[in-house]
């Protein structure tokens, strides 16, 4: 049996950044397990630009953004084990994992965090109908496959779900050579960042198809083609709308899950909606000890946000180790209409600076009112000039507000049109 | 290449006869046109061993489904086949729906069937607490099971091979000579001699009698269409749940399966394409709806994946198994529809009694009736882990995160007798990629695994061999 | 002539419409909603940059290819012509982050500059 303070399960930015900001915070022993070859996580593949802006203030490619958390673990000498596979938490945060060169590792942690990532939505999830020909893959699949191998995994190819990784991966295929023919998207608007509807379809006259979905696939080794049709105001298929569209591939941008197995196994409460954690404003579960960060508590857009999320679920796993978080009465956060969420769902009363709650909304506003209510009282009212699905939001909540709370209270965030 | 016996086809039916035959001393080999073996309706259909009370009584499904169902058990243990023997369920909605219980049961008597009991709505309700409110009555037979059909599939074949029979890939039988008591088979590129054929070849059973003149089969793909749900709704049904049967088959059945997930299906449409095994849309809509007549909280919700297999319609429906009227030497297995899987073992039994007495086989010393053990690594206890792995440090790393699956699993597939040469030979050999992210992210790591073992650039390798490639060229 | 554009210099997404004269001068920006829309806009009609990210063949490497950005913004219109030079260059591992692999791409004044390391196999 090994020991260790911390115990980081997953060495992406998430992970990374937690356990830098632990050892910041004075914890000596710390452990982070990777399950790929190396640290880094998916922005290894994520070779555009475009990150770091925010924590930087530099427009870095995902392998330079990892690399600079790299260095620093190399730097403060944590501790990481690759090609680590965690395979199970324990009631008393004992993480079992397994890899060649250790076999079954058993490792007992005084707090555990959990940067596990997420995965794609597969095609499965969407029912569609049609063959299961070769040539249908998700956007990050082929994504490895063109960046990390150097392969082409398609040359003609319509893509479902707009998406950033989707729109990201219709520039990348067009510059390696595939023509892309379209791509589709289920709702009335693109779930993807502006500038990326711009610079990766517009600058190549790729066409956007909204409110528009993939009905059928064609092709029996290899897809040959595939069927789009329109949908109506409740993302039906609109009889009569079906167009054929050749192509060898279709990628599919369909959303991102939290990966929650090891999770939900150790029975740690979840969000219906985030599919991540329930977690207090440190990032702490329900379950002592452990804490979930990154895009395994919800998908962020941003990888910054990761990153200054992650470092809050390091200090509070430093401060859990620390003695220093103390269990307090909670007041609970609710998003209520168009706001779908809120993260953190829950806060410590004694906490003793800002807690800052980020929230993401289920429709698209202009020139909007973000309200924060506490019962009768408003906390906070502002104007924002627009608010995506895509884009999450956040706002303050002052520790003099908190202090003003009985236990219990419930935080609401509202939008008004 | 001079074999006696030349079987058509690597379905579960093809493979468990050349298993039984391979005890014999003769020679062997599986033609399959496929890249891999259960290609065809061996990989999608519903999973059930049937109990045996719905083939008419004196027909051979009611015999053979009978006897197949009773050798199941042991000889999934012995090929270490995952076999759950949990029960049916037929289950009536009204008083009309009872009465086709009780002839059911009175054919399933007759039939030989042990065990038939019909539950009253209180038992059912017991027994399967998510099934609807409106079931009045259901019909138990508890000799039903479910299986995996691929393994079972895959592990006859590898028996076979183990015990000397020879495995031929890519090879589609498109011509047949018979001279001199021998036919020689030809699939346009290469030829092989036997003494005898074994047609088994699913669908396509009809075309292939007739390349020896013998047109009296007649088979209709009919088309299954399933939808597989994610391993955490796997316990909403204990036991496989069949609605009333009908002119077109036992309808929409709800079951666990030994993986644990939770099958929904099948339809039932007779169609002309023996390869069209697309998914529709309105039909995955209408499996939904009837089987939440069963289980009303089902949802797509948790929909991981859907398919679609054929089944072997013959226009005699029954079972033909008969020395071709053409040549003696020639024997057709057609019509391998339901229960053919419940039933194979037993048709393998009755091929065996039909050509080896008349060649005068000797049985081999040395017939090992069993394979290697695969390793389950996300089946075994921690200690059993540790020694696997100490034994061999790929069982150390995890490439399908999903079904916690190991390199070591991976490439003991491809190098079984008779491996995987493709991404989908892995997955059913495995279960790589069959989990909730589908491949996402263990596909690139079974493409690259299977060009290092197979010595060959990872864009050569195939989902499921023919055009199916993966990857184009470098793109550099 | 009239040219739309999307402002992408935030997550607003002004719509901006310029009119140009017959020689080719903007006349007017209007649709944005700050300074910066205006300039974006501007620089959109008279010279529009994108930087390029993308791969660059590795010899002796862990990886057949290495990822690369352009150190500075490109020409928009030479974007393809850039890949061409790029993916006609190999790398010679081990290759260390900021390398720079393609010098002056197109005669731009740009190099092409590796975004990863690249250890030698």
């Amino acid at each position: 049996m090994l020991n260790y303070d911390i115990v980081v399960i997953g060495g992406g930015p998430a992970g990374m950044a937690a356990a830098l900001k632990a050892r910041e915070c004075g914890v000596e022993s710390i452990l982070i397990l990777e399950r790929a070859e190396s640290l880094g996580g998916i922005l290894e593949q994520c070779i555009h630009t475009g990150f770091g802006l925010q924590y930087f203030g530099e427009e870095l490619s995902g392998p330079e953004y990892a690399d600079r958390f790299i260095k620093q673990v190399n730097e403060q000498k944590i501790e990481y084990k690759v090609d680590t596979m965690a395979l199970q938490i324990t009631d008393d945060n004992i993480v079992y994992a397994v890899n060649k060169t250790d076999g079954l590792l058993e490792i007992q942690a005084k707090a555990i965090i959990l940067a596990m990532g997420c995965r794609e939505r597969p095609r499965g999830a969407l029912n569609i109908a049609g063959t299961r020909a070769s040539g249908i893959m998700s956007a990050g699949t082929a994504q490895k496959y063109v960046n990390i191998d150097g392969y082409m995994p398609g040359k003609k190819v319509v893509i479902l779900g707009s998406g950033d990784i989707g729109l990201i991966m219709a520039r990348r295929m067009t510059l390696e050579g595939a023509k892309v023919e379209c791509v589709c998207e289920l709702m009335p608007y693109s779930s993807g960042l502006t500038r990326n509807i711009v610079q990766c379809l517009d600058d190549f006259n790729i066409p956007l198809y909204l409110s528009t979905t993939v009905v059928d696939i064609h092709g029996k080794d290899r897809v040959t083609g595939v069927t789009i049709a329109s949908v109506d105001e409740n993302r039906r298929p609109i009889p009569g709308t079906e167009r054929y569209i050749e192509c060898d591939t279709l990628l599919l941008s369909v959303g991102l899950i939290p990966e929650n197995e090891l999770t939900r196994a150790v029975g740690i409460d979840l969000d219906r909606v985030t599919s991540g954690a329930v977690v207090d404003e440190y990032r702490e579960t329900n379950h002592k000890g452990v804490f979930a960060c990154g895009n395994v508590l919800h998908v962020h857009d941003l990888v910054d946000f990761v990153t200054l999320e992650s470092q809050t679920a390091g200090e509070g796993a430093a401060r859990y180790v620390q003695g220093k978080k103390k269990d307090s009465d909670f007041i609970t956060t609710k998003g209520v209409g168009a706001v779908r969420y809120i993260v953190p769902q829950k806060i410590n009363l004694d906490n003793e600076g800002d807690v800052k709650l980020f929230f993401r909304v289920g429709n698209t506003f202009k020139n909007a009112t973000v309200k924060v209510t506490c019962g009768d009282e408003v906390l906070i009212s502002k104007k924002r000039p627009r608010l995506a699905p895509g884009e999450m939001e956040n706002v303050i909540i002052k520790n003099s507000m908190l202090k003003s709370f009985a236990k219990d209270s419930v935080i609401e965030i509202t939008v008004e049109a | 290449m001079n074999f006696d016996v030349a079987i058509v086809g690597a379905g579960v039916v093809g493979n468990l006869i050349a298993r039984e035959l391979s005890r014999y001393d003769i020679k062997i080999a599986i033609l399959e046109k496929c890249n891999d073996m259960a290609m065809g309706t061996s990989k999608a259909n519903s999973a059930i061993v049937h109990a045996g009370f719905d083939a008419k009584p004196g027909t051979l499904k009611a015999k053979l489904n009978v006897s197949g169902t009773s050798l199941m058990p042991d000889l999934c243990k012995t090929l270490h086949v995952p076999f759950k023997p949990v029960g049916s369920l037929v289950v009536a909605f009204s008083e009309e729906e009872k009465e086709t219980l009780n002839e059911l049961l009175d054919r399933g008597v007759k039939n030989g069937v042990p065990g038939l009991e019909i539950y009253d709505r209180a038992k059912l309700k017991e027994v399967e607490p998510n099934i609807s409110d409106s079931a009045v009555a259901a019909l138990w037979a508890p000799t039903a099971g479910i299986v995996c059909p691929y393994e079972l599939t895959i592990a006859a074949a590898e028996n076979a091979v183990i015990n000397g029979a020879e495995f031929i890939r890519n090879f589609e039988v498109k011509s047949i000579k018979q001279e001199n008591g021998l036919f020689t088979v030809s699939n346009g590129e290469r030829e092989i001699t036997s003494k005898y054929i074994i047609n088994a070849a699913g669908v396509f059973c009809d075309e292939i009698a007739k390349l020896i003149g013998d047109d009296s089969i007649h088979t209709t793909p009919r088309k299954g269409e399933y939808m597989l749900c994610d391993k955490s709704i796997g316990n909403l049904a204990n036991h496989t749940i069949f609605q009333c049967p009908s002119k077109m088959g036992k309808g929409i059945l709800v079951t666990p399966t030994v993986d644990g997930n939770l099958l929904i299906g099948p339809s039932a449409l007779d169609i002309e394409d023996k390869t069209d095994v697309t998914t529709t849309a309105s039909t995955l809509a209408s499996i939904l709806e009837t089987a939440k007549k069963s289980v009303p909280v089902l949802t797509t919700r948790e929909v991981i994946t859907s398919f679609a297999g054929l089944r072997a319609h013959c226009d005699r429906d029954d079972f033909i198994i008969e020395k071709s009227t053409k040549n003696p030497n020639f024997i057709n297995v057609a019509g391998i529809e339901s229960p053919g899987l419940s039933s194979a073992p037993a048709i393998a039994l009755y091929v065996r009694d039909m050509i080896i007495p008349e060649m005068g086989a000797a049985e081999k010393p040395g017939f090992r009736p069993d394979r290697d053990e695969p390793v389950r690594f996300r089946h075994m206890s921690n200690e059993e882990r540790k020694a696997i792995i100490a034994k061999n440090p790929a069982y150390g790393r995890i490439i399908c995160r999903c079904e916690t699956i190991t390199e070591g699993e991976i490439l003991d597939a491809i190098h079984a007798p008779a491996g995987a040469r493709d991404v989908d030979g892995v997955k059913r050999r495995t279960r790589a990629g069959m989990g909730r992210c589908q491949g996402g992210f263990c596909g690139s790591k079974v493409v690259e695994l299977l060009a290092r073992e197979l010595g060959v650039e990872i864009n050569q390798i195939t989902k499921f061999g023919g055009d199916s490639k993966i990857l184009y060229e470098r793109t550099k | 002539m009239t040219k739309h554009i999307t402002c992408v210099t935030c997550p607003m997404g002004c719509g901006i419409t310029v009119e140009l004269n017959d020689s080719n001068e903007i006349v007017s920006i209007t649709g944005n909603t700050c300074k910066r829309g205006e300039v974006y806009a501007r620089n959109e009609v008279t010279n529009p940059q994108r930087s390029l990210a993308t791969t660059v063949k590795v010899n002796g490497g862990i990886h057949n290819v290495v990822p690369c950005k352009s150190a500075g913004p490109l020409p928009k219109n030479k974007i393809f012509d850039c890949m061409a030079e790029i993916n006609n260059a190999n790398a010679k591992a081990p290759i260390k982050i900021g390398d720079v692999l393609v010098e002056n791409v197109c005669g731009t004044g740009v190099n092409i500059v590796a975004t990863n390391h690249c250890p030698a196999k």
